[in-house]
């Protein structure tokens, strides 16, 4: 994108991007809130400050791949594409409707400007790993595969098959970004099936590992510059993030996985959105 | 029959025969040679799908991917989404056999033009057993929306349906055989994606077959017509989509149907031609294949036996219709 935008813009952005998460899936009523609300601060970054892309040309053939792997958190995406300028910010209303070109599930062949179709979990990675070994092919090198996961779905097989093989190749274009917010439908992460320790395990594969708080924007955009002069791994970025972020009642309840928020929730989200969670005054106070 | 150029005598003792997938190895290579943007990747199975024709000739148009066979079909799903043409090969037990929801999902509903080729499929892989022997390929990729399914009857047909393949943009399943089978067509047989082919004319009795059971087909046909019994062998090497003008069209005429595959019927050639009649035209019909049930080890001759797959069981099936 040709405008570049500070730290505190970009805050704004994700803070905007939550406020549209919250009324998208109120009106929808149905959807995941927990994940898309942790991740709004990577899209943002991703969407304003570090893909190369262009609104208007979805198809543009230098621009960088955004993979989304667990597509249950596609509404965060839809918000954060809305927001920079790939559609009509109403149409975020139509999410999960008859006829919508917002699945409730992301699907590449109804809306352009997303690179694939996903929801069963664990195929993303391998699908990053493909174009990035298309791209190798193609002696283009100067774009990039990311590819957003969550942190339940490396319970799934495929994710590791993908591991390795990327090990293998050693496909430095590829930037994993790891949604690590601890939580899945039945639970806890650690719980359900025990994870860490992640970032040895990805080690092991053969990756470079960086691991950031997730709702920092400077710290994932500087992560990724890092991870784009890392060329001899691909590289994982375990990216911590708080679920439900920006709303005091969602943050870290597993329940508000796969949960959208009623009506008087909502209004109390949006509030916590507007104030801050209270730290700083309401213009409707 | 002169019209397909087939092969004279194909079913006499010291005719040629070789494996279905030879031809698709031939078809890689030919159709790789055409278009760089044809690439393959394989899971840990690159000479017996004979993907290696190609892999030595194009090591950096060929991807390696170890025995991992849901990552074969999703990088396949990225690389056609790079504008690649992906072949991605293993045995038909394992893919589709194991990886059907990363099928469905990236590569069906995604709609990427990615080739799947399942080698080995089938009771005649023999001594292997029923775990190898993949009978449920066709219905489990038939029932998928934007799927081509494809069951080549010889290796010269394979290549062409390879070489097909290569220029077509959709998702397909292009289904192997391991064991040498006879050679029946030539260069200059026809062959289209989607088409079906009268391979013997007749009145009495259709008998649609894909795969290697054309060849047993055309046997029955050829002694059905001595006990004199005249029946049209339609050779269908693509089963979805279906080619319901020609199936259609031998069934008006004759009124009474044989299918005949190396799989099971539920599903399979015999369910989609049952489904197809029922609709369309409702006529008498026995279905040849594996009836609800798994293979065992034995050799491929004994299993074709066993389970019912042969020329003299067709004509069984054709004497019960007509008689």
């Amino acid at each position: 994108m040709s405008k570049t935008y500070s730290i505190s813009e970009l805050e704004f952005k994700a803070n905007e991007i939550r406020k549209s998460i919250i009324t998208m899936l109120e009106e929808a009523g149905s959807g995941h809130s927990a994940g898309p609300l942790g991740l709004a601060d990577i899209f943002a970054a991703l969407y304003f400050d570090i893909l190369k892309h262009d609104p208007k040309k979805p198809d543009w053939d230098e621009r960088d791949i955004l993979l989304l792997s667990n597509g249950h958190t596609v509404p965060v995406r839809y918000a954060a594409m809305a927001h920079a300028g790939y559609f009509d910010k109403k149409e975020l209303m139509t999410l999960r409707k008859f006829g919508s070109r917002l699945q409730g599930h992301p699907e590449r062949t109804k809306l352009p400007g997303l690179e694939n179709t996903s929801g069963p979990l664990g195929s993303g990675l391998s699908q990053a790993a493909g174009m990035a070994l298309a791209m190798r092919m193609n002696k283009d090198l100067h774009r990039w595969v990311y590819v957003v996961m969550g942190d339940g779905e490396l319970n799934e097989g495929n994710i590791w098959e993908a591991a390795m093989l990327a090990g293998k190749y050693k496909l430095n274009n590829v930037i994993g970004i790891i949604d690590r917010n601890n939580i899945q439908i039945d639970g806890p992460t650690e719980s359900v099936m025990p994870l860490e320790d992640l970032a040895a395990k990805w080690e092991s594969f053969g990756w470079h590992v960086l691991e950031i708080d997730g709702n920092n924007i400077e710290a994932f955009i500087d992560a990724c510059a890092l991870a784009r002069a890392i060329v001899e791994k691909p590289v994982m970025i375990i990216a911590r993030t708080v679920p439900g972020k920006g709303v005091g009642f969602m943050e870290y309840d597993f329940h508000w996985h796969g949960a959208p928020p009623d009506h008087e929730q909502a209004k109390q989200a949006l509030h916590d959105l507007r104030t801050l969670q209270g730290r700083i005054r309401s213009e409707h106070q | 029959m002169s019209d397909y150029h087939l092969v004279p005598n194909f079913d006499s003792k010291d005719a040629a025969k070789e494996p279905i997938r030879k031809g698709f190895g031939r078809g890689l290579l030919e159709a790789g040679k055409l278009n760089e943007n044809v690439v393959a990747a394989c899971a840990d199975l690159t000479d017996s799908t004979q993907m290696s024709l190609f892999k030595n000739e194009f090591p950096d148009r060929f991807i390696e991917i170890g025995v991992a066979e849901q990552n074969l079909v999703t990088v396949g799903s990225g690389l056609a989404a790079m504008g690649k043409i992906p072949f991605v090969s293993s045995y038909a037990a394992f893919s589709p056999g194991r990886n059907w929801e990363q099928i469905r999902t990236t590569i069906c509903l995604n709609d990427q033009p990615v080739k799947i080729v399942g080698s080995h499929a089938g009771v005649s892989v023999g001594p292997d057993g029923a775990t190898h022997q993949m009978l449920e390929d066709i219905a489990l990729m038939r029932v998928l929306p934007n799927m081509v399914v494809m069951a080549p009857g010889d290796s010269v047909e394979a290549e062409k349906a390879t070489r097909a393949l290569a220029k077509d943009s959709r998702p397909a399943y292009l289904r192997l055989a391991r064991e040498a089978t006879p050679i029946i067509t030539t260069d200059k047989t026809p062959f289209e994606i989607g088409k079906a082919y009268v391979y013997a004319p007749g009145k009495d009795v259709t008998i649609i077959a894909t795969g290697a059971m054309t060849y047993q087909a055309l046997v029955a046909a050829h002694k059905l017509y001595v006990q004199g019994i005249d029946a049209e062998v339609v050779h269908c090497p693509t089963i979805k989509p279906l080619d319901n003008v020609t199936i259609l069209n031998s069934v008006k005429k004759t009124g009474k149907v044989i299918t005949v595959e190396e799989g099971q019927i539920n599903g399979g050639l015999g369910g989609a031609v049952a489904e197809l009649l029922s609709e369309e035209h409702p006529a008498l019909l026995k279905r040849i294949g594996m009836r609800d049930r798994f293979g065992e080890s034995g050799s491929p001759d004994e299993l074709l036996e066993h389970f019912g797959l042969t020329a003299k069981h067709i004509m069984l099936a054709a004497h019960s219709l007509v008689d």
